[in-house]
């Protein structure tokens, strides 16, 4: 797969940083002064009480929403106001909390569209293979979720928690760096969501892909990630390994209303 | 459907269009490319609405734009070969700009806006009566000579019309077939999921209204020689809802969705003429009935049919193999 080509990265890199965001809308401040980076191969939750800013924070790396202050770089170059396709092409890519797959197209199309567009120019796709001559690497995708004997089926025609590994199969297929997992576990029932757990785990092993991960479910983050943020009111509150984490009086007050 | 009957099919159809002409008095050679001319122009509107989503009901405005362009140029003397691609050049500059509202408004806001745009078009062509000719029209519009040979006879026209047809519905199947074809449907699909996945959806919205229009402009190209007169009126919202018609009857998002359509609606009325009075009524009825039982069109009737049959048989030969409910 296109992510096994990628240079090898220095230890403890960082591919992303995240400067002093601050996003307000109105009165009310989601977002305040929070910093971090993200270590390149690590996997990284981002957690914290419903309206603590997680998605808003998401949404200011991602572009969605201009950040008041601050900056987010990327590899090093700063990718603020970049539109999601570009920030796709440099190698970001994520997954939405609702289901977010092309609903009338088959599995194996949803999946060929996530690569398509990192391969050749704009003319070269008109002129070029039908599926862009991604079918065997779209493929091994569908065998890394096994999801083979769905491969043509549409993928609005599958079960939630089956959409969900095609999804996830689309973030991966667009060969990115980092990926950015937004609620991941939301609605997915616990077979499944061990099954997730493993594919993902597995394949940050295999890949070295970067994941962050904003997740509700404490377990599902404690068992998957390495190192875990909390927002709480818009603002880093603690940061450490799920342990430390479980072991933090300030997130425990957080989440109990404390 | 296997691939080969799939061919058998697409080659008793080229068969019929071949001989379709033969033995046929005028009229009905006209009506039939009517029909050609008109699913020209439904295949631009269903890559524009079909594949890629993007309401338009200013379809019969391209189609205007490029009947008037091929006229003016024609009626200069410049043949029809140098015209036709001027036709669909401006088509495709001028649905470029029309796709920018698209950028910023959806749906119904869309429809309305490609809806002035028709009015706006009709509009000019009606008061610009130095360039148009306003409600006059364009009279007489020179038909295309290939090789000295005259097309005069409307069974030549016929041909000439079909291989236009039959080089438009190529690019077309070879657009919507490559990697463009899945982004115009990603697009309809999940358009922030598509541009988070690296498609660039801002020039796609684009595309999908200039090659639409493109089309259409090619469609227009064709009815200027073909009718020999043009005038506002042939072009105006009403004729962009019949385009529109033709595409949700045919099925909408389908390959040959169009043509189905077209011939519905361009060669059932006269087919119905035998019924007198009545043929409206049994043709509004037909499309009502039609479209409450298959939304999806002529197409997804067929289909809905062909897969009820087959899940028949995959039942019936799990109970043969002794498969228990």
């Amino acid at each position: 797969m296109s992510v096994a080509t990628k240079p090898a990265p220095a230890a403890g890199e960082s591919i992303l940083s995240v400067r002093n965001i601050s996003k307000s809308f109105g009165a009310i401040k989601a977002v305040q002064n929070v910093s971090f980076d993200v270590q390149d191969g690590e996997v990284l939750g981002l957690i914290g009480p419903n309206g603590s800013g997680k998605s808003t924070l998401f949404n200011c790396i991602l572009g969605q929403y201009p950040a008041d202050t601050g900056e987010v770089l990327f590899k090093g170059e700063s990718v603020a106001g970049k539109p999601a396709h570009s920030l796709n092409k440099r190698g970001i890519s994520r997954t939405f909390q609702q289901l977010s797959v092309f609903p009338d197209m088959s599995v194996l199309d949803n999946i060929i569209m996530a690569g398509q567009e990192h391969h050749g120019t704009m003319w070269s796709r008109l002129l070029g293979p039908p599926d862009a001559g991604l079918t065997s690497e779209a493929e091994q995708l569908i065998s890394f979720f096994r999801l083979e004997h769905l491969r043509h089926e549409k993928a609005g025609s599958l079960s939630y928690g089956q959409q969900k590994l095609v999804d996830a199969a689309m973030a991966f297929m667009a060969g990115p760096g980092l990926v950015l997992l937004d609620e991941p576990a939301g609605g997915v029932n616990l077979t499944m969501l061990e099954y997730l757990k493993e594919r993902l785990r597995t394949y940050n092993r295999d890949h070295g892909t970067t994941f962050v991960v904003i997740e509700h479910n404490m377990e599902f983050v404690m068992s998957l990630c390495t190192r875990i943020i909390v927002l709480a009111e818009g603002s880093v509150i603690a940061e450490g390994t799920p342990p430390e984490i479980r072991a933090n009086q300030r997130v425990i007050d957080a989440y109990l209303g404390g | 459907m296997s691939k080969p009957n799939k061919f058998l099919l697409l080659a008793l159809g080229l068969v019929t269009l071949f001989v379709a002409p033969f033995g046929q008095g005028n009229y009905i050679i006209y009506v039939l490319c009517s029909w050609l001319v008109f699913s020209i122009a439904a295949m631009g509107l269903n890559l524009t609405l079909g594949y890629a989503g993007q309401v338009s009901l200013a379809q019969a405005a391209f189609m205007g734009i490029g009947a008037y362009v091929t006229a003016l140029i024609t009626m200069a003397g410049i043949s029809w070969f140098l015209a036709m691609p001027a036709a669909v050049l401006s088509c495709f500059v001028i649905g470029l700009i029309l796709g920018y509202p698209a950028l910023r408004v959806q749906h119904h806001f869309l429809a309305f806006v490609t809806l002035a745009f028709n009015t706006l078009v009709f509009l000019v062509l009606r008061n610009e009566e130095w360039l148009t000719g306003g409600s006059f029209g364009l009279v007489p519009i020179p038909r295309p000579t290939i090789f000295g040979l005259s097309l005069n006879s409307q069974f030549a026209f016929y041909y000439f019309a079909l291989v236009c047809f039959l080089v438009a519905a190529g690019v077309m199947a070879w657009i919507v077939h490559s990697p463009w074809g899945r982004g115009f449907k990603a697009l309809r699909e999940n358009p922030i999921r598509a541009n988070s996945l690296g498609l660039n959806t801002r020039r796609m919205t684009l595309l999908a209204f200039a090659i639409g229009s493109a089309f259409g402009g090619l469609a227009g190209a064709l009815v200027a020689p073909l009718v020999q007169f043009i005038e506002p009126g042939s072009f105006t919202l009403i004729h962009s809802l019949k385009i529109l018609l033709m595409v949700i009857v045919g099925g909408s998002g389908f390959y040959f969705g169009p043509f189905l359509g077209a011939a519905l609606v361009v060669l059932l009325p006269e087919m119905l003429r035998f019924t007198d009075g009545y043929y409206l009524i049994i043709y509004a009825a037909f499309v009502l009935v039609l479209l409450v039982f298959s939304p999806t069109g002529l197409i997804g009737l067929g289909e809905k049919i062909t897969t009820n049959l087959r899940a028949q048989r995959v039942a019936r030969n799990d109970l043969k193999n002794g498969a228990q409910l």
